[in-house]
Formats: structure tokens, sequence, C-alpha cells
């Protein structure tokens, strides 16, 4: 059991739920949804709650975050994007949270879930799309023939734009969740070698040294990984967002 | 090779399971083994898994709204009010510093406009005074060598008269004096008449 490098990934139900013959279970999935939602939130609630104008160590980390995201969005959609600040900050502070979560040994990994990536990204493209409609009416579809370009080209660029736009949703949660799921996989895999090694004896025990340093090191990088997933997903919803905010380009 | 192994254990009773799916209790599901969760997924990759969708989509929902609520009202609001506060009191401190600079600098040039006007005045003063000074010690000079000058002519009308009083009297003491030489010598009185005759004629022109 402790070997399968997919056990992790497992959803179990804790309080079934079953609605028109649809299972809405109450998971780990849900639990650790409301635990990242619960420690992101508790913690941006808590850090500030001194409201100091000389910040202390969390209050710093608050404001720093803020401060990245607002700075992201502002170079990314200029300041006419920074209504859609609370969204970006939500989705950066979901996202990395629920990803150091997953961290902790025997958690479960929100964003590991191609679903929830896909949820995510759909909402990011989704709230492209209504915005760009809504700000610039039929003049968002400019967004798919970049100006400059010769008319003989137009019908061959326009559709490689609109593949790409088709593709955004797919390439962000596939890029998310694909990261998340294969730096889990290779973490569990090394350890899972330490293990089964050191079971064979002394020996195993001498061989076992080189996936614990691998493990040891694989755990820095996914916490790379982490936090550098949730800023890539911000930063492109902050450049899909500027589409929106300023229509073609 | 456990992985296999695994796979190779859990492949029937996959099919077991999957022939009556559904709800299995939550108890049941933790009391089992790893293999037994393989068998609950249906051998499937757990996050290709279709039947847990619903329930991940609805709780995402559900959990990210919150979370997206509790920021736009509350989170957002609340770090960017303390930022934009810090932002305002530096701003003011600023503004409060150049004011303190410009009254300083206007307190400055103040002083050295005082400083100078007090200067003028000074020197003013002292030239005032130094000329005032000049006048008067030329005017006691004046008036102390006037002074002098009439004790002088004072002193020289007394002498002159304390002289002529004087020769006045000599003539008189001569006379007396004769008189009493001529008595003591020859034992008799000569005239008033004749020794002032003598007296005249023995004594210088003028005197």
């Amino acid at each position: 059991m402790a070997n399968d490098p997919t056990h992790q990934f497992q959803i179990q139900k804790i309080i079934p739920i079953e609605i028109g013959g649809m299972d809405f279970s109450f998971t780990n999935a849900s639990l650790f949804m409301v635990a990242t939602v619960a420690s992101a939130a508790g913690f941006l609630y808590f850090a500030t709650s001194q409201r100091g104008l000389i910040p202390g160590r969390a209050q710093s980390v608050a404001e720093m975050s803020y401060e990245f995201i607002a700075g992201m969005l502002r170079e990314g959609a200029g300041n006419a994007g920074m209504k859609f600040f609370p969204m970006v900050f939500t989705l950066f502070m979901f996202i990395l949270t629920a990803n150091l979560l997953g961290m902790f040994p025997y958690f479960f990994t929100v964003t590991s879930q191609i679903i929830v990536t896909f949820a995510l990204s759909v909402f990011v493209v989704g709230t492209v799309v209504v915005y760009g409609f809504y700000k610039h009416g039929i003049h968002f579809l400019s967004v798919f023939a970049p100006s400059g370009v010769p008319k003989v080209l137009l019908p061959l660029v326009s559709s490689i734009e609109i593949i790409s736009f088709l593709s955004r949703p797919i390439s962000l949660s596939v890029r998310l969740f694909a990261n998340m799921l294969a730096g889990h996989i290779t973490l569990k895999v090394f350890s899972g070698f330490v293990a089964s090694m050191g079971a064979l004896g002394a020996l195993g025990v001498g061989g076992a040294i080189l996936p614990l340093l691998m493990t040891v090191a694989m755990t820095g990088l996914e916490f790379l990984v982490a936090f550098l997933q949730a800023y890539v997903f911000a930063v492109l919803t902050c450049m899909y967002l500027n589409d929106a905010v300023h229509g073609g380009h | 090779m456990f992985v296999t192994s695994a796979f190779a254990q859990t492949a029937p009773e996959a099919t077991e399971t999957l022939v009556a799916p559904g709800v299995a209790p939550a108890g049941e599901v933790h009391t089992e083994t790893g293999v037994a969760h393989d068998a609950a997924a249906g051998g499937v990759f757990p996050p290709f898994d279709a039947s847990t969708y619903p329930s991940q989509l609805l709780w995402l929902v559900i959990t990210f709204g919150l979370f997206y609520l509790l920021m736009q009202k509350l989170l957002v609001p609340r770090v960017g009010g303390i930022l934009e506060q810090r932002h305002d009191r530096i701003a003011q401190d600023l503004d409060e510093a150049s004011r303190l600079q410009s009254e300083a600098d206007a307190a400055v040039a103040t002083y050295e406009k005082e400083l100078a006007e007090a200067r003028a005045k000074a020197g003013a003063i002292g030239e005032t005074a130094r000329e005032a000074a000049k006048t008067k010690a030329a005017a006691d000079r004046t008036a102390i060598e006037v002074e002098l000058a009439q004790k002088l002519s004072a002193a020289e009308a007394r002498i002159g008269e304390i002289k002529t009083q004087a020769f006045a009297q000599v003539g008189t003491i001569a006379e007396e004096t004769a008189g009493a030489i001529v008595d003591q010598l020859i034992g008799a009185k000569a005239t008033a008449d004749d020794i002032k005759a003598a007296v005249a004629a023995a004594s210088p022109k003028g005197a």
C-alpha cells in the first residue's frame, strides 16, 4: 500500500452526500479545500489584525503577497485591470496555499486534481470572455485578428489565434495539475525506493542513501514548484485579463 | 515491482466493486487496505475518475466562492487599507517635512535679514555716538579753554593790580623807613615833606 504512488490522489468520502443521484460527498478533497481557504483567509486576517503602521513579520508577508499580485496585475493588465485584483489575489492565494498544504506528508493536494485546476482555468477564461464581450461588444473578437497582418494571412493567423485562445483553459489547467501530480508521484516513488531498499538489509540501507538524498532535494524543488505554479497561474491570468480589459492588441 | 504486484492483486477485486458501485461507508474505506482504495476507484487513475468530479466541483465552488467573497469584502480592503494608510502617512510626513523645511528656510532668511539690519543699526548708533562724543569733546575743550583764558586774564589783571598797589605802597614804606633811619641816626625828626622829597628823588622815575 505504502508504495503505490497514486494512492495519495485517491478521493475518500468522509460524509457521503447524494443529491439527485449525483455524488456530492464531503471528501478528503473537500476537507483540504476547506483547509486551504481557512488557512489562507485566516492567515491574511490574523496577520493584519494589528493593522500596524510598521508591519510585523506576518503582516509583512501578507502585504508582500498583496503588493506582489497588485504589481503583477498592474503590469499585466494596466490600471484598468485592477478591478480584477480580488479575483487574481484569490486565485493566487488559493493555489499557493493548496500547493503548500500538499507538501505535508499524508495531506491531500487539491491542485493535483485535473477537475479542480480545469475549473479554475475555466473560471479565468470565462471571466475574460464575459468581461471582454461586456466591455467591447463584438469588437472583442478583434483579439483574434492582430492589427498589421496582411489580408492574405489573416485567416491563417486568426485560426491560430482562435486555437491558442481555446487551448488556454487546457494549458493553464494541465500545467498546474501535471506539475503537482508529477512532483508528488516522483517524491513518492523515490521515498518508496528508500523504504524498499532499506528493507533489504545492510547493503540496501547503504544503497538507500541515494534515493534519500534525491527525496530531500526533490522536496526542496517541490516547494519551489508549489510557489512557481501559483505564480505562473496568476501571471497568465493577468495576461489573459489584459485581452479582456484592452481588447485587441 | 511493488506497483505491478499491487495492481495484480487489485484486479479481481476491482471487478467486484465495479459490479456494485456506489457509496461505500466511510468507515469501511478507512479500515481497508490500500488495495481496497484502488478497488474503489475501479482501477482508474484517481485524478481521471469522473465519478468524483461532481463532488469536487461542488466543494470547489463552495470553498473558492467563499474565499472570493471573503477576499472581496474583507481581506483585500483590509490589507489595501493598511497599505493606503501607510502610503498616506508617509506622504503626509513628507509634506510636513517639506513644510517644516520651508519654514526653517524662511526663519533663516528672516534671521539673516534681521542680523543685517541690526548690524546696520549698530553701525549707525556707533557712528552717531562717536560723532556726539567728538562734538561734545570739542565743545568741552572750547569751554575749558575759554574758562582758562578768563582765569588767566583775571589772574593777570590781579597781578597787575597787586603790582600797582605794591608800587604805590613802596613810597610810603620808604618814607617811613627813611624817617626811622634818620631818627635813629641823628636823633632829630625830619619833616615829612623833606623825607618825601628825598625818597622821590632817590626813587627811579615812574615807579
